[in-house]
């Protein structure tokens, strides 16, 4: 019996993991697979790896057990000093259900895909980056290790922003897929730090040695409190960027650019409540400090009603989406800081499944509303404000604007952050020059005064 | 010392000298190519084989049967071990896919004979332990790219004075320590000018001008081949890490992790493709200093650091991967130029294949989970971390904002608009060739990195025995060591 746990459990990540693998070399090799193909092969693999992931379910509860971790090895071993990598998945009451989620959700959007990109030059690509999303997601979802868990989150963040870039022959979206690149980096160092300190106290990676080898939600991380805020604190950062959560918001709805299956997938359903899975896997940790769980509910709060006022000044569909998503974002992080993780975690499946349905839903929003009133026989009723009149009217068009421009969460990086960074090193560049200038007697930059296209082949041709 | 069963480094040594004076003498640049790709492949054989006789000779170090050099200068001038055995594959394979992807419009510009003269020198630099014979092939090593400035009639002062520099102080704090003997710690005379000189070699900041000037006015293959196989932190090993003090040592970390930091921002800003290739690999080759650093303090063990087995996995990921990734950047100068990273080129769909390329060269070398450079930086960042938390977080930084720069890159050459070409701009076979065999190794030693990050750790246990001849440490049983979190965390 656990061997065949063992071999659909491997089933569960390997399905994507042969998909992501036939899709890339076919790609590599330049023999893209036809449409057909690819869809069946989407589809095949998303089944295998949720019916296995039902069966493995099936086996923890035929043997009554709440938790299973499987160790697919040491990806590496040293002795003296001794270092190991171990690739573990652990499928218990929090990664099944996610991990459902996961395949359902995208087995959906591969439905959805397959018709919404039919004969788009793009198809195989969207379908390559999709396969990388689905294999970071599911690898995340049952990582066993901090390392298992990272290198899940890397998959899930590149995939995104390539996906928010996949119009790549348009400057904007490219623009914001580099945004939401680098938020994610920013949040992954967190994560990586955090990842380290962990080795570095107990020097393994591993969940069960970490935070105990309860059942989920149970548990007792092996850390003192100080030790639990740095780490904590560390892995809610991770968490921000990840889900978007206040200042970290700003590249949310330029997520958006993104074709609407990744919409859905990314940021509607899944991608952004990683953050959120994140610290629900690390809940004994936020358990053991009352500072940092303190931390997690203020963040979570601040983030709900940002975005919920955002919501309400949006003027595109798929923003107000991404917002409302984000409201419930925040009230599932704060659910967790305040120890409810069962009510989490059910608030963020139903959240999920509902807002997919919507995102997948808002391109045929005018047809929608139509079809609404012309059954109805008359225009919808226009909702209005109920208490906005109780307030001032410069206070009503400040906050208009200032959640229009999405609280200048953006405006207040580029300004504080990105300026003075290109500023100190453009002068550092023009030092650099002047130095150089100097040894050599002369111009030093050839680069500068070449055309771009010179000597290129295409002038041969 | 152990015998190879047969002469592979001088095999490989006389091939290119010979190869390089065979292509010198043709007219036609196109059998030039050939040839040199030809000579090329059969030293990376070499160097393979030479590889593979040392594992199974199992020895520390193995030298060549029936030398010809050994005679003549009366000790063995080319050693092959635990460190320098996979850098010789690598700095030969650099070179073979360097020849392998030059396309015509490059062909006159570039140099296969000096190259080939180069590979030879730059072989024999990674096999010399003998110092004054590493100081010589090293100085040797300036020659060609200074020749090829002189031959394009670009200017040479920054270059020049830079490897004067270099040279002096290699051949004076050399001398010096000499002059000291081999009892006791050095005096600052003698191990200030070896450090200047490896931080100049290495690019470490304020001394690393001449990269950048090198890129901007040689050709980008002869640029990136002098840069890729790393000789300055080779001599960093044979040289100073033996023989430094603590001080020393803990001074090059500083001005590595400095520089680490400095070119990542300055690779943020570049609008031209060369600078910014030469500022990532800076901010790398800087990355392996900062590991090596690790060294200083030594477990009472005598166990050798992770961050040290992390900076010899990064050499190896990030010769690699810098190598392919500015393999990549070359072939799309060869078909358009001069790239200005100042606005978007949008070739994606001309040369998808030279894009995900240029996407896992440039990932792999920040260490992206699933491919080579992932257990290289984790080693590197975790080993860090053991020695001072600062250092830990700041790698980390540099790693998140090396990763930001190559997506800039990726999105400014391949994205953001559609390039409409004249002529088709696809890559031929020999391309294909290069960004397959890049991908294989790259994800290969991805996803099954233990005999590489082995045989890193075997080099560096190799370092750290060198090290312990001149500071020897009290060993205490591993048993009785508690690894033991800084007091940072620990406190209640």
């Amino acid at each position: 019996m656990e061997t065949l746990t063992t071999v659909l459990g491997l089933t569960v990540v390997g399905a994507p993991v042969v998909l992501f693998a036939v899709l890339g070399i076919a790609s590599l090799l330049r023999k893209p697979l036809p449409e057909d193909a690819t869809s069946r092969l989407v589809a095949i693999s998303i089944c295998i790896g949720l019916l296995a992931a039902i069966a493995v379910l099936g086996l923890l509860l035929g043997q009554g057990l709440d938790h299973r971790t499987i160790g697919v090895g040491d990806w590496v071993h040293l002795q003296q000093p001794h270092y190991h990598f171990s690739f573990k998945l652990r499928f218990d009451a929090l990664s099944l259900p996610f991990v459902f989620l996961a395949f359902l959700l995208c087995g959906t959007i591969g439905a959805f895909g397959t018709r919404y990109l039919h004969r788009d030059p793009g198809y195989n690509r969207f379908f390559v980056l999709y396969a990388m999303f689905v294999v970071g997601m599911v690898l995340s979802a049952l990582a066993g290790t901090i390392e298992t868990l990272f290198t899940g989150w890397e998959l899930v963040g590149l995939s995104s922003a390539l996906l928010v870039a996949f119009f790549h022959e348009r400057p904007m979206p490219v623009q914001n897929g580099l945004r939401v690149w680098a938020v994610y980096r920013v949040s992954d160092a967190a994560f990586l730090t955090a990842a380290l300190v962990l080795h570095h106290l107990r020097s393994e990676g591993d969940f069960d040695a970490l935070l105990g080898t309860g059942a989920w939600p149970g548990g007792q991380a092996a850390l003192t409190q100080k030790q639990a805020l740095i780490v904590g604190l560390l892995l809610l950062v991770a968490a921000m960027g990840k889900s978007a959560l206040v200042p970290f918001s700003g590249w949310l709805p330029r997520a958006m650019e993104g074709p609407t299956p990744s919409s859905a997938i990314f940021y509607g359903a899944l991608s952004v409540h990683l953050g959120a899975y994140l610290l629900l896997r690390v809940g004994p940790i936020i358990a053991l400090s009352p500072w940092l769980a303190a931390a997690v509910v203020a963040v979570g709060l601040l983030t709900a009603v940002f975005a919920a006022l955002a919501t309400r000044a949006q003027t595109d569909i798929k923003s107000a989406l991404s917002f409302a998503s984000l409201t419930q974002v925040g009230i599932i992080v704060a659910e967790i800081g305040l120890g409810f993780r069962w009510i989490a975690l059910a608030h963020l499946l139903g959240h999920a499944c509902l807002r997919t349905l919507q995102f997948l839903r808002a391109p045929t929003l005018l047809h929608d509303y139509r079809a609404m009133e012309n059954a109805i026989g008359s225009r919808l009723p226009r909702l209005s404000g109920s208490w906005g009149g109780y307030f001032p009217e410069a206070l009503r068009i400040w906050s208009y604007r200032f959640f229009v421009e999405r609280g200048y969460l953006d405006s207040c990086l580029t300004e504080y952050v990105t300026r003075p960074f290109t500023t100190l090193f453009r002068w550092c560049d023009a030092m650099e020059r002047r130095w150089t200038n100097v040894l050599s007697g002369g111009e030093s930059r050839e680069s500068d005064q070449l055309s771009p296209s010179a000597g290129s082949l295409e002038d041969l041709g | 010392m152990s015998e190879l069963h047969l002469p592979w480094l001088e095999l490989a040594l006389f091939l290119l000298l010979g190869g390089a004076l065979g292509v010198g003498r043709m007219r036609e640049r196109v059998d030039a190519r050939k040839w040199s790709v030809v000579i090329s492949a059969l030293a990376l054989l070499c160097t393979l084989g030479a590889w593979g006789d040392f594992v199974l000779s199992r020895g520390t170090e193995s030298s060549d049967p029936y030398s010809l050099i050994t005679p003549v200068l009366g000790q063995h001038f080319m050693v092959i071990d635990d460190l320098n055995a996979p850098l010789l594959p690598l700095g030969a394979f650099l070179y073979f896919l360097t020849f392998c992807a030059t396309l015509r419009t490059k062909i006159r510009r570039f140099s296969f004979a000096w190259s080939l003269a180069a590979e030879a020198i730059m072989l024999a630099t990674l096999c010399c332990k003998e110092p004054w014979g590493l100081i010589a092939l090293l100085a040797a090593g300036t020659v060609q790219p200074y020749l090829e400035l002189r031959a394009r009639r670009r200017p040479t002062g920054v270059f020049a004075w830079h490897m004067l520099l270099f040279v002096t102080l290699l051949v004076v704090g050399w001398g010096m320590v000499q002059m000291e003997g081999n009892h006791g710690v050095h005096t600052w005379m003698a191990m200030v000018p070896l450090m200047l000189a490896i931080f100049i070699r290495c690019g470490i900041a304020p001394f690393h001008c001449w990269t950048t000037d090198l890129f901007e006015h040689a050709t980008f293959g002869t640029a990136l081949l002098y840069l890729a196989p790393m000789t300055g932190a080779y001599a960093a090993v044979r040289l100073v890490l033996p023989n430094a003090p603590e001080w020393i040592l803990r001074t090059i970390g500083v001005m590595s992790l400095i520089t680490a930091i400095y070119a990542a921002g300055m690779a943020l800003i570049q609008r031209e493709a060369r600078r910014f290739f030469c500022y990532l690999f800076l901010s790398h080759a800087a990355l392996v200093l900062v590991g090596m650093d690790t060294i200083a303090n030594l477990s009472p063990s005598g166990e050798p650091p992770l961050g040290l087995t992390g900076a010899l996995c990064v050499w190896l990921s990030v010769g690699l991967a810098l190598a392919g990734f500015g393999l990549t950047i070359r072939a799309l100068e060869a078909r358009h130029g001069r790239m200005s990273l100042a606005n978007f080129h949008g070739l994606y769909e001309h040369t998808p294949s030279l894009a995900v390329c240029f996407m896992l060269t440039g990932l792999a070398s920040v260490g992206f989970p699933g491919t080579f450079g992932f257990l290289g930086m984790e080693l590197l960042v975790d080993g860090a971390v053991e020695e001072y938390a600062y250092v830990g977080v700041a790698v980390v930084a540099v790693a998140a904002l090396n990763g930001i720069a190559v997506l800039r890159a990726y999105f400014l050459l391949f994205t953001g608009t559609r390039h409409v070409a004249s002529v088709p701009l696809m890559v031929g076979w020999r391309e294909r060739f290069t960004v397959l065999t890049l991908a294989a190794l790259i994800l290969g030693g991805g996803l099954y990195p233990q005999p590489g990050v082995a045989s890193r750790h075997h080099a560096a246990r190799e370092i750290v025995e060198q090290r312990q001849k001149r500071f020897p440490i009290t060993p205490v049983a591993p048993s009785n060591l508690a690894a033991e979190p800084e007091a940072w965390l620990t406190a209640p």
